[in-house]
């Protein structure tokens, strides 16, 4: 199993969801990508994205004017 | 056995294109969305700056669409190819700066591009003839299925019983008979379709969902080509500066945009390393950017429009910070502006 970062701050939606798309086709099944985001939008956006596209979601986190979403990527 | 057949659909988040993609998946097609950010998009991102607009959800509206019809959605970024259909659109403008009919012969023709790549069969849009005053007349649709490239592979489920047969009807890959002849501005048939599949959040942009289509965010975007010796040119960050605050040009080598709220400042805080910056030091108020080149006495008059939307705006005198992008401070005493004295030409 493989652990990634994308810094996705300053990017306003739904460029975070486009970056973490692109991110996660490079990857495995299994592999697991943190992505850190500034656009509270994320935290609805990305775990959406993932609900559709059969990745899953390990951990939100929402500090201080950040947010940081865990996945796991899905079978093709 | 008939191969399963597979459409992808152009999902911009509003009704039309939802009730399209539910149409054929209905009749057994695999149906997979695209949807492409130019840059311009309403939603998101004002959302996402502004403080204020907290209680409103945050979501996308493509990505809920996907979700609620159980379909995958492919977002495409297309901001650097986007800039030709905006800067030369062969069709013209709308009442704006919208190219809306280039805009849509580009979104089909990325469309097409995909399907191959992916090995789809057709594509689908939500639109809908006589429904938008530009780009959806029945005389616009072969245009755009023409000059997109993907002819009769484009269907529109919404209104395909008001024009010829596509090829996926023809072979039988859809029943034409299931698919709809939606005409005009009324959006009753659609609103009922929705109550029929239970779809009730939907969003329902006013003026579409682009911010091309906007009288204000097009004049700060021709003003910003006209200030940079007529060159129709842009990148990102000038896409989303336009988006916020106030903007005001009191001569043509600079202008001064000024936060409207927390989350315009807390955003415009990400630009101090490309745009001096200004602020009031003696009393609350605003973060300000001074794009262009000004001079000393510019930043001095920008100083007073800073210390005007700030909470000493009724002080004789208060202090102001200018802040050089490599950070170097200083701050100068400067009456502010009175309400009146800040020429209604100057706002753009």
């Amino acid at each position: 199993m493989n652990r990634e970062t994308l810094n996705a701050r300053r990017l306003l939606c739904p460029l975070p969801v486009i970056r973490t798309q692109d991110k996660v086709k490079q990857l495995k099944a299994g592999d697991q990508l943190e992505v850190i985001c500034t656009d509270p939008g994320v935290m609805q956006d990305i775990p959406a994205w993932c609900r559709i596209n059969g990745h899953k979601v390990l951990e939100t986190i929402s500090g201080d004017h950040e947010y940081i979403i865990i996945l796991e990527v899905g079978a093709a | 056995m008939n191969k399963q057949r597979k459409a992808v659909a152009l999902i911009s988040g509003g009704l039309d294109s939802m009730l399209a993609a539910k149409t054929i998946m209905e009749q057994g097609v695999h149906v997979e969305g695209i949807n492409f950010f130019t840059g311009f998009c309403v939603e998101g991102h004002t959302h996402a700056i502004r403080a204020n607009d907290k209680a409103k959800p945050k979501r996308n509206n493509s990505l809920w669409v996907a979700e609620q019809l159980g379909m995958k959605l492919h977002i495409v970024d297309v901001i650097e190819e986007y800039k030709d259909v905006l800067i030369n659109p062969k069709h013209g403008y709308g009442a704006h700066m919208n190219p809306c009919l280039d805009c849509k012969i580009f979104m089909v023709n990325k469309a097409k591009q995909w399907l191959v790549e992916n090995d789809f069969d057709f594509i689908i849009t939500g639109e809908v003839i006589g429904q938008r005053p530009m780009s959806q007349r029945k005389a616009t649709m072969p245009i755009i299925s023409k000059e997109s490239g993907a002819d009769d592979l484009l269907l529109r489920p919404l209104c395909a019983k008001n024009l010829p047969a596509t090829l996926p009807e023809r072979e039988g890959w859809v029943d034409r008979e299931k698919l709809h002849d939606f005409s005009g501005r009324s959006r009753k048939p659609q609103m009922a379709m929705a109550e029929q599949y239970g779809f009730d959040e939907y969003a329902q942009p006013a003026g579409g969902c682009c911010f091309l289509t906007d009288a204000s965010y097009s004049a700060k975007l021709v003003d910003l080509w006209k200030t940079r010796n007529g060159e129709k040119q842009y990148d990102l960050d000038d896409v989303m500066l336009l988006k916020v605050g106030r903007h005001i040009r009191p001569g043509q080598n600079f202008k001064v945009i000024v936060a409207r709220e927390e989350g315009e400042g807390r955003f415009m805080q990400g630009y101090k390393k490309e745009f001096i910056t200004m602020y009031c030091s003696s009393h609350s108020g605003p973060l300000v950017l001074v794009d262009g080149s000004p001079s000393a006495e510019d930043l001095f008059l920008a100083a007073r429009i800073t210390a005007r939307y700030g909470q000493g705006r009724n002080a004789e005198q208060v202090d102001v910070s200018i802040v050089d992008k490599d950070g170097s401070e200083r701050v100068i005493q400067v009456k502010p502006f009175a309400a009146d004295e800040i020429p209604q030409e100057w706002f753009i």
